[in-house]
């Protein structure tokens, strides 16, 4: 991907959940047991409804990229930015791997591979164009 | 209550640096103060009210109210980015109005050309799951132009055209960071920064700052200062709302604008100048649509061949250059918008891009992260008699 260091996530009440599942590979959103909606990033409230009972789901960890912004300048470039809509719904910020940037377009498939952070901590959910 | 006519904007100052490196921030803070007091014809002792965001240093107003010598009755910390200080307007008003205070002073500065400038905000909810990613403000922005792009065929060569016309408006300013004249092919040629924003589509970085003194009618009348009043004021906010229905195409300003309009009870034929916050080309291309002055997806037509040119196009916009060539300070727009405009309508905008007969203008902004997080303030201004 490139040089660019990641800053270790920190995991607290609301999401060690989400980063412990991602040390498994596991790409985990959340959804609400009253408006049945999923979101992400996870809350333990539910941004469409207010509601406490959100629980934990696993994804399948593929999507489609909504948009992308490669950045070209400055440290760690070139990195692709991009969200990702899951196939579950929600649309998340997050990274695309890729061996030739130019070539990543909306709508192209997308899986995510979870990128190593620092020693000892979670890995982050990064995605990468299916097959590629 | 109404906003309309509820306070006039009675002082407005741009501090005339663009790097200081050999002056605190406060002290900018201090010197727009005393210029836009100055413009106003009051005095530091005057102000019974003071507002400022996070490009004040220490404790807000508690430093600040105690660091410029004020006694004020109210204070304001509002802070929603670059657009704070359009919003700080509204704000002022409402006070104004609720009896708080009559006299209110608004000011921004900061250094970033000259001291590193922390940006990012420890403990937001979204820092784990975001923090990583290496999102600034060129790749936010520039995954709405894609999405703009994508969804209704917007170019590059339309976006440049956007600072074409601020570049034509900067020659005519001689504090302006960058005075020459681009083309098209210009823009299109300097560095790739974000896709598909290039180093031209960007805003200049400044030192530097700006003040305004927002006053109650009856302190304006007894002015010897135009009257500019606040017509109508918005305010809104937008994020990924936990990723559902994103739509990077649209901002906060679809809001904020049409509740501006409906208070003032204009529309945007009725505009005769508009400030239009531009970190970026796409910035003002989006807040175009969203205020109306063209349908969704018509920003690029709108704005190709001049459009905003004063003189010659329709809607003559950021006649000082905006952010795109003169005036960026502290990474904020905000302030900049609003003092353009009272110049506009008070003509005393440079001959060259001053707008004949301008007696309605907006200032509308954008703060944050247009493609994540952000908020847009919008307000009418008037010129009465």
């Amino acid at each position: 991907m490139s040089d660019r260091k990641l800053p270790a996530p920190q995991p607290n009440a609301e999401t060690e959940t989400f980063w412990d599942a991602a040390s498994n590979g596991v790409l985990k959103i959340k959804r609400c047991g009253d408006c049945n909606q999923a979101h992400y990033y996870p809350r333990a409230i539910c941004p469409h409804c207010g509601s406490a009972k959100t629980e934990w789901i696993d994804t399948a960890g593929s999507g489609e990229i909504y948009s992308v912004s490669v950045m070209r300048r400055g440290e760690g470039a070139p990195f692709a930015v991009a969200y990702v809509t899951l196939d579950e719904g929600p649309a998340m910020l997050t990274n695309i791997v890729a061996d030739d940037f130019d070539s990543l377009a909306i709508g192209q498939r997308v899986e995510v591979v979870f990128t190593p952070t620092e020693d000892g901590a979670p890995p982050v959910p990064m995605f990468t164009p299916r097959g590629g | 209550m109404s906003l309309r006519n509820a306070a006039y904007i009675a002082g407005a100052f741009e501090h005339p640096t663009r790097l200081a490196p050999d002056k605190t921030t406060p002290q900018l803070h201090a010197e727009c103060a005393a210029g836009a007091l100055a413009d106003a014809g009051l005095s530091i002792e005057d102000v019974d009210g003071y507002f400022c965001a996070t490009d004040a240093p220490g404790f807000g107003p508690i430093s600040m109210v105690d660091y410029l010598g004020l006694r004020v009755r109210h204070t304001d910390s509002t802070e929603m980015g670059g657009c704070t200080y359009i919003q700080h307007v509204a704000h002022a008003a409402e006070a104004i109005a609720a009896g708080k205070c009559k006299v209110a002073l608004i000011t921004l500065a900061g250094r970033p050309r000259s001291e590193n400038v922390m940006r990012f905000r420890p403990g937001a909810p979204e820092q784990a799951f975001e923090q990583w990613i290496g999102l600034t403000n060129h790749t936010s922005y520039g995954m709405c132009a894609v999405r703009h792009m994508h969804e209704f065929g917007t170019t590059s060569e339309q976006l440049a055209w956007i600072k074409v016309a601020a570049s034509h408006h900067a020659q005519h300013n001689e504090h302006a960071m960058l005075p020459k004249v681009v083309s098209v092919e210009d823009v299109l040629e300097s560095p790739m920064i974000a896709d598909p924003l290039h180093r031209l589509d960007c805003c200049v970085t400044t030192d530097g700052g700006g003040a305004l003194v927002v006053v109650a009618p009856e302190i304006a009348k007894t002015l010897n200062r135009p009257l500019i009043a606040l017509r109508g004021a918005g305010e809104a906010t937008k994020g990924p709302s936990g990723g559902l229905g994103l739509d990077l195409t649209v901002s906060a300003a679809a809001r904020s604008g049409p509740a501006a309009f409906a208070e003032a009870g204009v529309t945007p034929a009725d505009i005769k100048y508009a400030s239009i916050y531009d970190s970026f080309t796409i910035t003002v291309l989006i807040q175009l649509e969203d205020l109306g002055f063209c349908a969704k997806g018509e920003g690029g037509k709108f704005v190709a061949d001049g459009n905003l040119i004063s003189g010659t196009g329709k809607l003559p916009f950021n006649t000082d250059g905006g952010g795109l060539c003169n005036n960026h300070p502290m990474f904020r727009g905000g302030i900049t918008k609003v003092i353009e405009a009272v110049r506009q309508l008070r003509g005393e905008a440079h001959p060259a891009v001053q707008v004949p007969n301008c007696d309605l203008a907006v200032a509308t902004g954008i703060g944050g992260s247009l493609g994540a997080r952000h908020g847009a303030a919008t307000v009418i201004l008037e010129r009465q008699s």
